[in-house]
């Protein structure tokens, strides 16, 4: 099952590699990892995909996290209510003919082109994982010559429903 | 041309360098031991040590891996953090061995390296290895040192998580333009760790939870660890274990966490513990881990562990409590903090008579065993004899193997901090360094090295540092001529093809000892044994006893790997 888990870590060079590194020997799979600075000074947050297998498994891994010194704090954040994005830029093949073509396409996926060359456009689109699987899909049929994506990223709302409406996860059950 | 040396300065003169700054710290940490090794990177390192050669005693060992075991032995039987210190590239490799080894069974050691100089990090300098990425898998932490401002701090924290929580090593990787460099006299070493706050006491409601399941249980077990050791909980754990009558066995490296005499003992458990207590903890309807990490060599497999228990787990590092077996009470606290809440827990608890009249049949009719032909060397015979002479009181240290399982079975620890061994990486080349260590750590203990054929061949130039120190360290040799565990593994499990496991070219050890100018003895029967031994622990100083066991001997009883607690052969008949 994948989960979205997010670790506030000290900006400390290391700190990624020790994190990646207790994943790969633990065997972990990270589907992605996005990590960048916070609001405050020195403190950094990573967004980590995983797939795990079981509850147990998943157990283990937030109390490995936990258990690196520089790691402030690990949540599972898969069950609450969550805005989560990605960011993704596709290279697609295109002619000047096909260019208005491919803009009615993105357009609903509030996409938008910031780079045009002879034979290509570059599309930018943010948003949940399948919104951006969704879009690529439709490209793929003019020629996907690149793709980056930056991982997903995520934080909690602002409001969180009430603990009776959610089958929250919980590690000590 | 001519060279005239200059005449050498006034090191009063000299300004402060961070190498004095690390010496500095390393006095206000109360280390009185240093293990290492000198080399291109530490010279700054070893010349602030010359300057302030009072304060400690550096031990030089002759290998890299001889002083880390050397520490590791020292901070096992003293319970303070070992020192090591290295140079850069082939120094600090040669460390990782006992680096690992430390986080497998949770000693604390601080262990500094050299590295090149920041300008030239990162372009395969002389003597350059990547120190951060080889040991960040196998350190509890480690830090590489930026700016000289930072090194006091570093140090202080790196003394404060070696040894607090569950403890384990932390390398500092130390720059040689850092510690050449002049520095300011003090720096602030305040430090805060957010992301590093043990938790020590234990939730009441879970105590309240597990003193609940003990007035319940008719079958209750007590399974103790190293836990116990480092949480100095021996005495609360008698107390607890006689108050609610609870059996209590241990694992390889909680030997001595609970006296092996204790009518309440059912000695060690795992692979090649007694048959008593693998059957308890699988019959056991409740399960008490105090410290232990259900370690694969105690379980055996899973599915058979425990089966119908409630399994509550004491343990510091939460990240234990749930890894491999499922846990109904959790309780992360320091073992002795957890004991003491539940000696006071006043729920008086019933006895369990016909549970201890099982365990105590088992005892009898099921005990350790050997064949004794009085003919022969049998190695488990030495250990009885040794524990005999040293009125079990001698610190042992053993490497990996054989002699390791026949010394945990037949020197019965009665008291804590008396074992040394390598339990969790299963080192081999451990034991007779982590002897020194262990001597310097307690002068006037009787210290023995029991060690295989094998693994003394691994670290045996470490026979100067005996010498030279003076220390009566006794290595025991248990001589079979062969990588024994291998060869009984070979003949069980792979039809007797004894595969690179015989070693028919040995030196000989009397007059290697010889050379090193250390008494040495080739024992060859059960009469010379018994008429040299109290000769041999009467003698101040180091001996090696070559001592030649029956090569077939085995170790029993055993669990196969794969199978369950309840599937033990080799049991007594």
């Amino acid at each position: 099952m994948k989960r979205i888990i997010t670790a506030v870590v000290q900006n400390r060079s290391g700190v990624l590699n020790r994190v990646t590194g207790l994943m790969q020997k633990r065997q972990f799979n990270i589907d992605s990892i996005s990590v960048g600075r916070t609001e405050s000074d020195g403190i950094s947050k990573m967004t980590l995909v995983v797939d795990v297998e079981d509850n147990q498994k998943l157990e283990q891994l937030t109390k490995q996290l936990n258990k690196q010194i520089d790691v402030l704090k690990v949540s599972d954040i898969t069950d609450k209510a969550i805005v989560a994005r990605e960011l993704a830029l596709i290279k697609v093949v295109s002619t000047s003919q096909l260019r208005s073509e491919i803009q009615g396409i993105i357009e609903p996926f509030r996409a938008s082109i910031i780079d045009v060359s002879k034979d290509s456009l570059a599309i930018q689109v943010t948003g949940k994982p399948d919104k951006i699987e969704a879009l690529i899909d439709l490209l793929r049929p003019y020629g996907i010559k690149e793709l980056a994506r930056t991982g997903l990223t995520a934080f909690l709302r602002g409001h969180q429903p009430q603990a009776s409406e959610l089958a929250s996860f919980s590690l000590l059950k | 041309m001519k060279v005239e040396a200059k005449p050498t300065q006034n090191t009063d003169m000299k300004p402060k360098t961070g190498a004095d700054l690390l010496v500095q710290t390393l006095i206000e940490e109360k280390v009185e031991t240093i293990f290492g090794y000198p080399g291109g990177a530490v010279l700054p390192i070893y010349d602030a040590l010359y300057r302030a050669k009072d304060s400690f005693q550096h031990i030089l060992t002759r290998h890299e891996q001889g002083a880390i075991h050397a520490a590791e032995g020292y901070a096992r039987v003293s319970g303070k953090p070992g020192v090591v210190i290295a140079t850069s590239g082939p120094g600090a490799t040669n460390l990782i061995t006992g680096i690992a080894d430390a986080m497998m069974d949770s000693l604390p050691l601080v262990v500094f390296t050299g590295q090149v100089a920041r300008g030239v990090i990162g372009t395969d300098a002389f003597q350059e290895a990547d120190v951060m990425g080889l040991t960040t898998p196998i350190t509890k932490q480690n830090y590489q040192v930026q700016s000289i401002s930072d090194l006091p701090r570093i140090v202080k924290e790196a003394f404060h998580i070696a040894s607090t929580g569950r403890p384990g090593p932390v390398v500092v990787d130390i720059p040689k333009d850092i510690s050449a460099n002049p520095c300011e006299d003090t720096y602030d070493n305040s430090f805060h760790l957010p992301g590093y706050q043990p938790t020590t006491k234990p939730s009441p409601l879970q105590i309240k939870k597990l003193s609940d399941a003990i007035a319940k249980s008719e079958k209750p077990i007590i399974l103790a660890g190293a836990g116990v050791l480092f949480a100095k909980a021996t005495e609360n754990l008698i107390g607890f274990a006689e108050k609610h009558d609870l059996p209590v066995t241990t694992t390889l490296l909680g030997l001595g966490s609970f006296p092996g005499n204790h009518k309440l003992s059912l000695g060690m458990a795992g692979m090649h513990g007694t048959y008593t207590a693998n059957m308890a903890l699988y019959e056991c309807d409740l399960l008490i881990n105090i410290g232990a990490r259900f370690d694969d060599r105690l379980t055996g497999n899973l599915q058979h562990f425990a089966p119908n228990a409630t399994v509550a787990h004491i343990d510091i590092d939460p990240a234990e409590i749930g890894k491999n077996v499922s846990t109904q009470i959790p309780i992360v606290a320091d073992a002795n903090e957890a004991l003491i809440q539940l000696v006071n827990h006043a729920k008086e608890s019933p006895n369990h008579y016909e549970w201890h009249n099982t365990l105590n049949a088992r005892k009898v009719d099921y005990p350790l065993w050997y064949n004794n032909p009085q003919s022969e060397m049998i190695p488990q015979w030495v250990m009885e004899a040794v524990h005999k002479v040293t009125k079990g009181e001698a610190i042992i240290t053993t490497d990996v193997g054989q002699h390791q399982m026949w010394a945990a079975q037949y020197y019965t620890f009665n008291k804590p901090n008396r074992w040394v061994t390598s339990g969790g990486l299963g080192t081999m080349g451990f034991g007779f360094p982590a002897a020194i260590g262990a001597q310097l750590a307690e002068p006037d203990s009787t210290v023995v090295a029991v060690v295989g054929d094998g693994g003394f061949q691994m670290t045996l130039q470490e026979l100067s540092v005996l010498q030279e120190r003076g220390l009566p360290v006794k290595v025991i040799i248990v001589n079979n001529g062969a990588l024994g565990m291998v060869r009984q593994w070979q003949e069980s499990f792979y039809d007797k093809r004894y595969s690179e496991s015989l070693l028919s070219v040995q030196p000989d050890f009397v007059k290697l000892a010889d050379s090193y100018d250390i008494k040495g003895m080739k024992i060859e029967t059960q009469e010379d044994l018994i008429n040299v031994l109290p000769e041999v622990f009467a003698y101040d100083g180091p001996m090696v006893l070559d001592c030649r066991v029956l090569q077939q001997e085995n170790v029993y009883p055993m669990i196969a790997p794969g199978k369950g607690l309840h599937e033990m052969i080799g049991v007594k008949p």
